[in-house]
């Protein structure tokens, strides 16, 4: 398996990194950078659990090929916060209970993040169409969608 | 205000919709699941070799070339491990023996330095297989004319509450004889008989099932896991392997998800295994999304056979049900499933004549393990839909039927217990009140049609008669404290839940409180399974009981130390305060170190240590032939759906348009929390009522991954969700509280099958629901062309 080396920006970070021509984007993110954030919950582009954004594009990071991300900007849940500082999605979720088990969490947040720069006023239609991609076992979605309404009233 | 008066009434926080605490971390991403953790260059990665027969002797298995592959540290097989391992009929090893059972059942496995390695090493494992005639029908497993899948069946160990029938596929038969049912029918003026499929189905939580497990040379063993039992596989586990539980170490990271299927133990023997082969190693086996799909437990399949009949008032009389429950290749927890299936077997009806079997039935299918609802759900979609046939038939509203007939306080139920105090009639006209039940509302277009359900339905926690919990509560140098529970947090809120009490009744705000995690059963202290819909019941009582036992001794200490009495004086917000004098101390100046005795000639008191236990200790057994006891079950929860529907006649799509939950928990903690179990649970139901379902071919699943295997997602869920929490207390809960966990995901697929029915007068007998059988059904049925 050939190495290549990459060099890229991760949650404002430059980062050179060599990877297998085979490795994604989202083991490269949880076992070369340690980024545990971003979660493994199919591998397979079925679930949204490993949504990260790329060039400001929300991406299913175990879809794309580490190679591919050379020269891209990348950005992580852990690169929303700031120094324990939540942005005001992540504390509307809080406060709206949408989070339970956690595990689809971080791909919401970042789905959610993306589509509030896209649209910063979605209905809830949009809402639910923006997020219909990522699988929530927990919740039924409801809170969830209040958070991101709420959010977008801040806007 | 004396302590005793304090005592009665309801702290603070109890009741209150506190924030959950375990947020942060998880919006952040910081919460650390097992395969977060970092366990260092020594890691090992395990890959699981399973068989592709349903069926089969193992005849031979060369691993030669496997162990000699570079980078390959262990290869394991069945020969290493004879031992027996189950939750409660013991019919599995840890690797296949002498054959195999169902396809994906592991038969080996290969530690190595990268997953990469480990499979490619798995390929060189060579495996010798007399393929076997397989059973995939539980009706056929039942049968004289099967093949016989455990001949050993008569040797199992097996608790002396299941009764598996030697020399047949049968694992469990459990019986229940209420009353005269075959003298009963003829007094019946109306009378149903049907049939119901239910299909198989994966819990698939978001974070597959993981372990890792460390073997060290001093014989101490580490498994870090995806658990909602970390004691429990601790004891399955060690007993197996005969290892002291004293050097055996599980710790339980946040889940994931768990919904019941990271109960026991399924996979997590594996890691361990592998581990006692590369001392010194940490072994990680994580299931891809392929394997959760095909080789995690999943849910029975169930073919039930209802027979219910009243009279002419609409009074049940007589309730006759059998059940044959696809339990797979091995039934080591399925057996409790198919006898809570039994002793529930009317549905929270009061019914005077009843006749259940209910059979777990051997099959060549993946294990039949326990989701949430334990059985209830596979039973209420015959019962909810049956009780729903019968009050047509006699002309009566459903309604009223369910209001006629919902058991109620006082009635003896199907198990000869007699109930206690329950919400039957608040939760059903609240249900009734929240549908609008009797306004037919007009569809929203011409080519579509619309209709209501309704459905009432309970649970029981089934769990050993003799499962219990224990807290400890610290008080820190500054007067923070830590709450020791071994519950764990699987998002349905129990940390929370259980810093509200323990806060409340100490008297300490709520942020003073931090859960000593990962529950470890190194430090935290015993909890049976955080399962059964049980933690809030029985945890929640051994927290109070530690908070209240910790609360005493400060009070205590500053009674002694100024010599007044305990009765004076109160814990709040952090500091004692004695009626009496005025005098105030916080809890930080003294709850480690004491209080010194005038000039410092002396002390009183000691670092404060409160600890609290509960196990229910008043449950009888059931009658082997009857299933009639005392007091065989600790308590039921009911509650039911309502839902509004529309279909559309051109693709048989369904439109949920309001669902409505309404649950009695006696006393809800905190209400938010409910609220979210009731939608979040509700949204499970509907999943396996509109979609879900695992497709077999020759044992094979065939759909293993979520395109093929539909969940629901944010745009299938009603946009109107209406709860109703009912709280008519528990004798023995905190406060009253009951348990919710569970119940919202067993009435969905019952009540969408009434809904069905009412918009376009078309039964289907087995979910899910799809739009292509709603359809080739109005077919059937002349609706459409």
């Amino acid at each position: 398996m050939a190495i290549h080396k990459i060099s890229l920006k991760v949650n404002g970070q430059q980062e050179e990194l060599e990877v297998p021509s085979n490795m994604t984007l989202m083991t490269m993110l949880r076992e070369k950078l340690i980024l545990t954030g971003t979660k493994n919950a199919c591998s397979n582009g079925q679930c949204g659990a490993c949504t990260v954004l790329m060039n400001g594009q929300p991406v299913q990071s175990c879809l794309v090929l580490a190679v591919e991300a050379d020269g891209a900007e990348i950005v992580t849940v852990e690169g929303l916060s700031k120094n324990g500082k939540l942005i005001p999605l992540q504390e509307l979720m809080i406060e709206k209970g949408a989070v339970q088990c956690g595990f689809c969490t971080p791909g919401m947040v970042m789905t959610a993040y993306a589509l509030l720069q896209r649209n910063p006023h979605p209905t809830e239609e949009q809402i639910r169409e923006a997020i219909s991609g990522n699988i929530c076992r927990c919740s039924g979605f409801v809170q969830l969608v209040e958070a991101i309404q709420a959010a977008a009233n801040l806007q | 205000m004396a302590v005793k008066n304090i005592k009665k009434q309801i702290p603070d926080l109890i009741g209150e919709n506190i924030t959950r605490i375990d947020s942060f971390e998880k919006v952040t991403g910081s919460a650390a699941f097992t395969d977060d953790v970092q366990f260092g260059p020594r890691l090992l990665h395990g890959k699981i070799k399973r068989s592709p027969h349903p069926h089969a002797i193992i005849k031979k298995i060369d691993t030669s070339k496997a162990e000699v592959f570079p980078g390959v540290k262990a290869v394991v097989t069945g020969n290493d491990y004879p031992q027996y391992i189950g939750m409660y009929l013991k019919d599995r090893f840890i690797f296949a023996r002498d054959r195999v059972r169902f396809v994906g059942e592991p038969v080996a496995a290969v530690a190595a330095t990268t997953e990469e390695i480990a499979e490619e090493a798995l390929e060189l494992i060579d495996v010798e297989y007399e393929v076997l005639k397989p059973v995939f029908d539980p009706l056929y497993g039942a049968s004289p004319d099967a093949p016989l899948i455990h001949p050993d069946l008569g040797n199992y160990d097996v608790p002396n509450y299941i009764y598996p029938v030697s020399g047949t596929n049968i694992a469990n038969h459990f019986k229940l004889r209420k009353g005269d049912v075959d003298s009963a029918w003829k007094d019946c003026a109306a009378i149903v008989e049907r049939q119901y499929y239910v299909p198989h189905i994966q819990p698939a939580p978001m974070e597959t099932h993981i372990g890792v497990a460390l073997a060290e040379e001093n014989g101490n063993v580490t498994l870090w896991s995806s658990t909602q039992s970390p004691f429990e596989q601790r004891n399955q586990i060690a007993k197996a392997l005969g290892i002291p539980r004293n050097k055996f170490r599980v710790v339980g990271n946040f889940v994931g998800g768990g919904f019941g299927c990271k109960a026991g133990v399924t996979m997590e023997a594996l890691p361990v295994a592998i581990a006692l082969k590369v001392k010194g190693h940490p072994v990680k086996v994580r299931l891809t999304r392929e394997e959760e799909f095909y080789t995690n437990f999943l849910r029975q399949g169930l073919v039930i056979k209802v027979k219910v009949g009243c009279d002419k008032k609409g009074k049940l009389l007589a309730l006759e049900n059998t059940m044959y429950w696809d339990g797979g290749g091995y039934t080591d927890y399925g057996v409790n499933i198919t006898r809570a299936g039994g002793f529930s077997c009317t549905g929270p009806y009061n019914v005077p004549n009843v006749k259940a079997d209910s059979y777990c039935v051997y099959t060549n299918r993946p294990i039949g393990g326990s989701y949430r609802g334990f059985g209830m759900a596979e039973l209420h979609t015959g019962i909810v839909q049956i009780m729903d046939e019968l009050a047509e038939k006699i002309n009566m509203d459903k309604v009223e039927f369910l209001l006629l007939n919902g058991i109620q306080g006082g009635d003896i139920n199907q198990t000869g217990m007699v109930m206690h105090p329950v919400g039957t009639t608040e939760v059903i006209k609240s249900l009734a009140k929240g549908i609008e039940w009797g306004k037919k509302n007009p569809p929203s277009a011409p080519n579509k049609r619309r209709g209501k359900g309704i459905g009432f339905i309970w649970k029981a926690p089934t769990q050993p008669p003799n499962a219990g919990s224990s807290a400890w509560l610290r008080i820190n140098e500054d007067g923070t404290v830590n709450l020791g529970i071994g519950g764990q947090e699987l998002g349905q809120g129990s940390f929370t839940a259980m810093s509200q009490i323990a806060a409340g009744v100490l008297g300490v705000p709520l942020e003073m409180v931090k859960i000593s995690s990962p529950v470890d059963t190194e430090y935290s202290p015993y909890e049976w399974q955080t399962v059964a819909s049980r933690l809030t019941w029985s945890c929640g009582n051994a927290v109070k009981a530690a908070a209240e036992d910790a609360r005493q001794q400060v009070l205590q200490i500053v009674a002694t130390a100024w010599q007044e009495d305990v009765d004076d004086l109160d814990l709040k917000d952090g500091y004692v305060v004695s009626q009496k004098s005025g005098k105030e101390i916080p809890l930080k100046d003294f709850a480690v170190t004491g209080i010194p005795k005038e000039n410092f000639n002396g002390w009183t008191g000691g670092p404060v240590l409160g600890v609290g236990s509960f196990m229910p200790t008043y449950v009888t057994g059931m009658d082997k032939e009857t299933g009639q006891g005392e007091h065989p079950l600790v308590h039921w929860t009911v509650g039911g759906e309502a839902m509004e529907i529309e279909i559309d006649l051109d693709t048989g799509q369904l439109e949920i348009i309001k669902a409505v939950n309404s649950f009695d928990v006696g006393k809800a903690i905190n209400p938010e929390l409910v609220r979210a179990q009731m939608i979040g649970g509700y949204a499970q139901g509907l999943s396996a009522a509109m979609f879900e379902e695992i497709k077999f071919k020759d044992g094979v699943v065939e759909n293993p991954s979520f395109v093929d295997y539909r969940v629901v997602n944010a745009i299938d869920m009603p946009r109107e969700i209406e709860t109703f929490i009912v709280e008519v207390p528990q004798n023995d809960g905190p406060w009253g509280a009951r348990g919710v966990g569970e119940h919202p995901t067993v009435p969905t697929i019952g009540v969408l099958g009434n809904a069905i029915h009412d918009a376009i007068g078309v039964r289907l007998y087995g979910p899910p629901y799809t739009p292509e059988k709603i359809f080739l059904a109005m077919v059937d049925a002349g609706i459409v062309k």
